[in-house]
């Protein structure tokens, strides 16, 4: 401390009034950051107080919807969701995973240069723009040429034995993929570029072709970061409202056939939220919101919990 | 590759073969799903440029909205909205972010710097619904529509992003010049601000850009709290402003052709700036990267 006390007093002062003042201001910054996600989730729930106090838990087993009896419930928005969203992962996790494993292991540098951002530019599309383009040019495409052939040859298979339509719940997962492809593949790239080198060329050394070398070195050691990729990708695609609005075709029911339109939490959010007619409305489509908010939350956080404890051990086997 | 395949095909034991050829049928999925992305990527904006591109005119870039079931029209308004609600959000998303990211990686301890880090990471996986419905309920209800909800709503968006981007950025400031400026007695705010922030600064800015890119074309949080608005250019953010993300899917959900093709237009003029600044972004920040790594 000597040499701080040779300098001059208001210098110093002025130091410790700076460095106080520096902490406080940036300290209210983080706390204002934690605030904000407490009063989010403070406001979404108390929105969904009147809903919750006439429906209680039963909302979430209900498939009403009738807004001149009154009576709401959220159990189509959650079939519809987790359909939706589990289609959209089937498709894009092997998808995702296999444009990871393109870009850190097969790709020479020059093409993975080019090709890495191309496939994150898809992940800057807005998705009302998706959207857009899902119900004009995908949907119409898929009703006339891939739904006909899925009837014809899976017809028997409950799921894909409705009539075909250029909107519904089949076109709404495969948006859906196109948006979490880009996450499941950049996430899974970091985490396939992370494996050691070491232990890739010691399994190539022992004779083991490129795809052994992957299934047994690369995927293996990455499995919980893959799990963790999966989750946010899925996370992406449960919350999803504008893209699915547009594509979905709205309908509060639960249909077996894949083709037929539906709903998700979001997307009966985004579709009757505006100018809603009574308040038990717009407090239910709060509750959606908070159930919406409670699966979003989790869905994170396992994933962060996941990537966090994988860090941990990687860098602690170091 | 070529020689090792060529001597294990000399063996051609029955198994060894097998295994060349699974290896050769994964190597070509890869590859396969490799090109799908693009395909895709392809698709969508030649589509977006295709249908677009024809109603672009400069007319359609300079007008005001056309009127319910009137033909013409242009986008002026939407883009100056947009314009004016991603300024109010990066107005308080960046000092916001950056104070956030200052405190996680000069103050903190680890274990006051995790949990906020966390919540700062689930913010980013909100679903974006949830923040219109939020700020609907908080500046909306009960009151109008504005611009300055608008904008509080993409700034939930942008905070986790620019803290997220500056902590890295901060990360990669050498150890060598902090500790300098601490070693010549420099107090800790001098040196924030006069070694480590000037340091950083590209690099927070490009975050910042990066940030803006994705605001820009969000929809859902502006749904509810800067959706019904004049059709004339607004400067004044106490009113509704017109935005492009919220026209787009008006128009997207309308029945006639006309209106499609206007949701084409503005999508293009949209994914333009989306794609063209994120590109120069990330390149910026690539080169920031490089630089802040090598000194």
């Amino acid at each position: 401390m000597p040499a701080t006390q040779m300098l001059g007093g208001t210098r110093r002062l002025r130091d410790r009034l700076g460095d106080r003042l520096l902490f406080l201001l940036t300290l209210l910054a983080a706390l204002v950051a934690v605030g904000l996600m407490v009063a989010i989730a403070y406001k979404v729930f108390r929105g969904a107080s009147l809903s919750f106090s006439s429906f209680g838990l039963s909302f979430l087993t209900s498939s009403a919807w009738d807004v001149n009896k009154g009576v709401f419930g959220a159990l189509p928005g959650l079939y519809g969701t987790a359909v939706t969203s589990l289609m959209a992962l089937l498709i894009a996790g092997p998808l995702g995973i296999a444009i990871a494993l393109f870009l850190s292991e097969l790709a020479p540098r020059g093409v993975r240069g080019v090709v890495g951002p191309l496939v994150e530019m898809l992940a800057a599309i807005p998705s009302v723009v998706l959207g857009l383009w899902g119900i004009l040019v995908l949907g119409p495409f898929v009703a006339a040429h891939i739904e006909p052939w899925l009837h014809r040859t899976f017809g028997f298979i409950p799921i894909f034995s409705g009539d075909p339509s250029s909107s519904g719940v089949f076109i709404a997962g495969l948006v859906l993929a196109i948006m979490i492809v880009p996450i499941v593949a950049s996430i899974c790239r970091e985490l396939f570029l992370a494996v050691p080198r070491e232990l890739e060329e010691g399994a190539l050394a022992l004779g083991a072709t490129r795809w052994e070398m992957v299934r047994g070195v690369v995927l293996s050691s990455s499995r919980p970061g893959i799990a963790a990729a999966l989750i946010l990708g899925l996370g992406r695609a449960l919350g999803e409202a504008i893209a699915v609005t547009q594509v979905i075709g709205a309908g509060w029911w639960i249909h077996r056939s894949l083709f037929d339109p539906g709903d998700t939490l979001a997307s009966r959010i985004a579709s009757q939220f505006q100018g809603a007619p009574t308040k038990l409305l717009t407090s239910s489509l709060f509750y959606l919101a908070a159930i919406l908010l409670v699966i979003g939350l989790a869905t994170n956080l396992i994933a962060q919990l996941i990537v966090r404890r994988f860090e941990f051990q990687r860098t602690g086997a170091d | 590759m070529v020689a090792v395949e060529h001597a294990s095909s000399l063996r051609a034991g029955g198994r060894a073969r097998r295994r060349q050829v699974v290896n050769r049928v994964a190597e070509g999925a890869a590859l396969v799903a490799a090109l799908s992305a693009l395909v895709i990527l392809a698709i969508v904006v030649l589509s977006v440029l295709k249908r677009g591109a024809g109603e672009l005119s400069f007319g359609f870039l300079t007008q005001d909205l056309p009127l319910f079931g009137q033909p013409g029209g242009g986008i002026a308004p939407l883009i100056i909205g947009s314009a004016v609600i991603v300024a109010i959000a990066t107005a308080i998303a960046l000092p916001l972010g950056v104070l956030t990211a200052l405190f996680l990686s000069e103050f903190a301890s680890r274990r006051v710097a995790g949990p906020i880090q966390l919540t700062l990471d689930l913010m980013n996986g909100l679903p974006s619904i949830i923040i219109g419905v939020f700020v609907f309920g908080l500046l909306v209800n009960g009151r109008t529509q504005s611009g300055y909800a608008g904008g509080f709503a993409l700034s939930v968006v942008m905070l986790p992003l620019v803290a997220r981007s500056t902590q890295e950025v901060l990360r990669l400031v050498p150890a060598a010049q902090r500790e300098g400026a601490l070693a010549l007695g420099a107090s800790r705010w001098r040196t924030v601000v006069g070694v480590v922030l000037p340091s950083a600064l590209g690099g927070i800015l490009t975050g910042t850009v990066l940030a803006i890119a994705r605001a820009v074309g969000e929809t859902a949080p502006l749904l509810f709290v800067t959706s019904i608005y004049a059709n004339n250019v607004q400067w004044d953010p106490s009113h509704a402003l017109p935005n492009m993300p919220v026209q787009i899917f008006i128009w997207s959900e309308s029945p006639t052709p006309e209106d499609h093709r206007r949701a084409w237009a503005t999508a293009l003029v949209l994914l333009a700036f989306v794609l063209v600044t994120s590109v120069l972004a990330r390149a910026a920040l690539a080169r920031t990267r490089k630089k802040l790594g090598q000194t």
